[in-house]
C-alpha cells in the first residue's frame, strides 16, 4: 500500500496502526504442522511396510488445505489473535493420526479415517464457533443456565434408553448408532458457566472471612458453591465409574476460585476435599480401590495395561524405537487411553518431551491471554480452559506413566475418539477468541460522530 | 529399508518436531518485547487543539456532562469513585433515553486516569465508531455514546 500513500497522503491510516498480529508467522508455523504430520504418517508406513504409502501427497495437501482453512477463517474472524495456538493443536492432531494410523497397520483396523472424519468435523466447528461467537462476553450472560445444561450432560449418560456404558464407565450415550461422550461438552459449558458465576460472586468470596494461622478463612455461608461442585464430583464418580472427570471438575472449579480470589485457602480447602473425597471412595466405591490396587500393583492387572505401557517406555528409551517399529500394540487399547505411551516407546523420551512441552506451551497461551485480556470474565475463561487442558493432560499423561492412578480420560487431540477430538477443538477456537480480544489494540478517542455535523475541507484531486 | 535409513529417519523426525518447539518458542519472543504502539490516526484541527489543551494542562475532568440526548444538560461531578451511568434508579447518573440499558456503562477513575468501561448493556457503548470492548482511557474533552445519548468529560 506504499504506492498509494505516496500518492494520496490523506487516506486513512487503517494499514499503519497495526500491531503485529502475526498471521505471516502462523501460516509458517501451520506449513511446517503439516510438513510434521506427513512426515510421521510416511515414517510409519516406512517403518511397518517399508514403503512410502501412495497417498503419501494426498495426505499432505489434505493437511494444507484443513488448516489453511482454519488460517484464513482466524484471519477474517480474530486477526489479532495469538499465532501459535492452531499449530500446535495442527501438529498435535497430526501426530495422534499418525499413531492412530500406525496401530490400525498393526491390528488391521480403519480407525484413522474415522478419526480422520472426527478431525474434519471439529475443525468444522472450529470455523462455527470462532463466526458464530464475535464476542466472548455474550457467553457471561446466562451463569446459570449453563451451569444446568452443563450438569444435564453430565448426567444424560445415566439416563435408561440412551445412557451406555463401555468398560465399565457409564460415560456414553448412543443416539441413532452414534456414541458421543458427553462430559467432553460438559467441561466446556462448566468453564464458562464458573467463570460467568466467579466474576459475580468473586468479591464476597475474596473479601469476608476472617485469618486464622496467616490464611484467609472464607465464611461458612460462602462454601456452599465449592461443596456443590465437590458434591457433583463425587456423585460422578459412584454412579459412572469414572474418576477423571470428577478430578477435572473440582480441579478446575478450585484453580478458577483461585485465581478469581487470589486467596491460598481455597487451594488448601480444595486438597483437603479431594483428600476426604478421595478416602470415602476408595472404601466405599469398588472401581476406585481396583484403580488404586491397579496402580501400586501394576503386574497384579490380568490384561497388564499399565505393566505393558511402562514396558513400551522403558523399551523406546532416550530416542525411541523409530515410528512403526516398536510394539504399542501390545498395550490394550493403545490407540485412546494409552496413547501416550504408544508415542513414549515410539518417539522416546526426547519425543514425548517434545509433547509435553507443546501441550505446555499451548496451556501457557491461554494463560497469557488471561494476563492480558482487561476484562475478568475474559480473564478467568481463559485461564479457566488453559488449566482445564493442562488438568487433562496431567491426569492421563500422570496415569500412563504410573505417576497417579489411572483414570478414563482422553488424551486431548492425540487419542481416539470424536467427543472429545471435536470439544477440544472447540475449546481452542474459544482461546483463540480470548486471545484474540487481549491482543486487539484500544479503539482509538478520536471522536468520529463530532465530525458528521463539521464541515470539512476534502481535497478533490 | 536398511536399519540405518530408519535410524537417521527416526533421528530426524525428532530433530524436527523440536525444531517445530523451538520455532513456536521463538514466535512467543515478539510478546517479551511488546506489540509497536498504534501510530495515532490523521487529526481534524479541532482534535488536535483539543489534545494540546488537555496535555498542557495535565489536568483531570471534574464532571461529566451530557452534551446530546434526552437528558442534555445533566451533569454529574468526577470525585475519584466510580461512575455507573444507565437508566436505573441507582446510577449516579440516571438518564431517560430509551435506548440505553439498566446499567449501561461506568467511569472508573484508575492510577490518575479516568477510564470508561461499558457494563455488558444491550447496545454497547461507543467512543467514534468503536464499540467498548475493554476499559479505555478518557481525558477532558473526551465523548463517549451510549444509545442516543453523548457524555462529555469536562475540566
Amino acid at each position: 500500500m506504499s504506492f498509494d500513500q505516496h500518492r494520496a497522503p490523506t487516506a486513512p491510516a487503517d494499514e499503519s496502526v497495526v500491531p503485529r498480529r502475526g498471521r505471516g508467522t502462523e501460516l509458517i508455523l501451520l506449513i511446517f504442522a503439516a510438513g510434521i504430520s506427513t512426515f510421521a504418517y510416511v515414517n510409519v508406513d516406512l517403518g511397518v511396510r517399508g514403503d512410502v504409502p501412495p497417498n503419501a501427497l494426498a495426505y499432505l495437501s489434505g493437511f494444507f488445505l484443513v488448516a489453511g482453512i482454519a488460517h484464513v477463517v482466524i484471519r477474517m474472524r480474530a486477526p489479532y489473535a495469538d499465532p501459535t495456538i492452531l499449530p500446535i493443536v495442527v501438529t498435535l492432531c497430526g501426530l495422534g493420526l499418525a499413531m492412530i494410523h500406525r496401530l490400525d497397520l498393526t491390528d488391521d483396523t480403519t480407525l484413522a479415517a474415522t478419526q480422520l472424519t472426527w478431525m474434519l468435523v471439529g475443525v468444522a466447528l472450529f470455523i462455527g464457533v470462532l463466526i458464530a461467537i464475535s464476542d466472548h462476553r455474550v457467553l457471561a450472560r446466562y451463569p446459570y443456565l449453563a451451569g444446568l445444561s452443563g450438569l444435564v450432560l453430565l448426567i444424560l449418560p445415566l439416563l435408561p434408553f440412551i445412557g451406555h456404558d463401555i468398560r465399565g464407565a457409564q460415560i456414553w450415550i448412543q443416539i441413532a448408532g452414534m456414541s458421543f461422550q458427553p462430559n467432553e461438552a460438559a467441561k466446556i459449558v462448566l468453564i464458562i458457566a464458573f467463570a460467568a458465576y466467579l466474576v459475580k460472586t468473586r468479591d464476597a468470596l475474596a473479601l469476608a472471612g476472617r485469618r486464622f494461622l496467616g490464611v484467609d478463612l472464607p465464611r461458612a455461608r460462602d462454601l456452599g458453591p465449592i461443596l456443590l461442585v465437590w458434591l457433583g464430583g463425587l456423585g460422578i464418580l459412584t454412579l459412572q465409574n469414572d474418576l477423571g472427570p470428577s478430578i477435572l471438575l473440582f480441579g478446575i472449579f478450585v484453580l478458577l476460585i483461585y485465581i478469581a480470589t487470589e486467596r491460598i485457602s481455597w487451594v488448601i480447602l480444595g486438597l483437603l476435599l479431594i483428600g476426604v473425597g478421595a478416602f470415602t471412595a476408595y472404601h466405599v466405591v469398588a472401581h476406585v480401590q481396583n484403580r488404586f490396587d491397579l496402580w501400586l500393583n501394576p503386574l497384579d492387572d490380568p490384561s497388564n495395561q499399565i505393566a505393558q505401557s511402562l514396558f513400551g517406555l522403558a523399551h523406546g528409551g532416550a530416542v525411541g524405537t523409530g515410528l512403526g517399529q516398536g510394539y504399542p500394540d501390545m498395550i490394550p487399547i493403545a490407540e485412546s487411553d494409552f496413547i501416550g505411551a504408544a508415542l513414549g516407546e515410539e518417539l522416546g523420551l526426547a519425543g514425548l518431551t517434545a509433547i509435553i512441552l507443546l501441550y505446555a506451551l499451548l496451556v501457557s497461551r491461554g494463560l497469557k491471554a488471561a494476563l492480558v485480556i482487561r476484562e475478568p470474565f475474559g480473564k478467568l475463561l481463559a485461564a479457566g480452559l488453559a488449566s482445564g487442558l493442562m488438568l487433562q493432560v496431567f491426569i492421563v499423561l500422570g496415569g500412563v506413566t504410573r505417576l497417579i492412578p489411572m483414570s478414563g480420560m482422553t488424551t486431548p487431540f492425540l487419542a481416539l475418539g470424536g467427543s472429545s477430538l471435536v470439544m477440544n477443538w472447540a475449546l481452542v477456537a474459544l482461546l483463540i477468541r480470548l486471545s484474540d480480544a487481549a491482543r486487539r489494540p484500544a479503539p482509538t478517542a478520536t471522536p468520529s460522530f463530532s465530525d458528521d455535523a463539521v464541515t470539512q475541507v476534502v481535497r478533490v484531486r | 529399508m536398511s536399519e540405518l535409513t530408519l535410524t537417521v529417519i527416526k533421528l530426524g523426525f525428532l530433530a524436527v518436531l523440536w525444531l517445530l518447539v523451538l520455532s513456536v518458542t521463538s514466535a512467543m519472543r515478539a510478546d517479551l518485547f511488546g506489540v509497536r504502539p498504534p501510530k495515532p490516526p490523521k487529526q481534524s484541527r479541532e482534535t488536535v487543539r483539543q489534545n494540546k489543551q488537555s496535555r498542557g494542562g495535565k489536568s483531570l475532568p471534574s464532571q461529566a456532562v451530557v452534551i446530546e440526548g434526552p437528558d442534555t444538560g445533566r451533569s454529574v461531578p468526577l470525585e475519584g469513585i466510580p461512575v455507573t451511568i444507565g437508566r436505573g434508579d441507582t446510577c449516579t447518573l440516571p438518564l431517560a433515553d430509551e435506548y440505553i440499558s439498566t446499567q449501561h456503562a461506568r467511569l472508573r477513575f484508575h492510577e490518575g486516569q479516568w477510564y470508561v468501561e461499558d457494563l455488558g448493556s444491550t447496545n454497547g457503548t461507543y467512543i467514534g465508531n468503536d464499540r467498548l470492548t475493554r476499559s479505555t482511557p478518557v481525558n477532558v474533552k473526551s465523548r463517549f455514546r451510549l444509545g442516543k445519548t453523548v457524555v462529555e468529560l469536562r475540566k
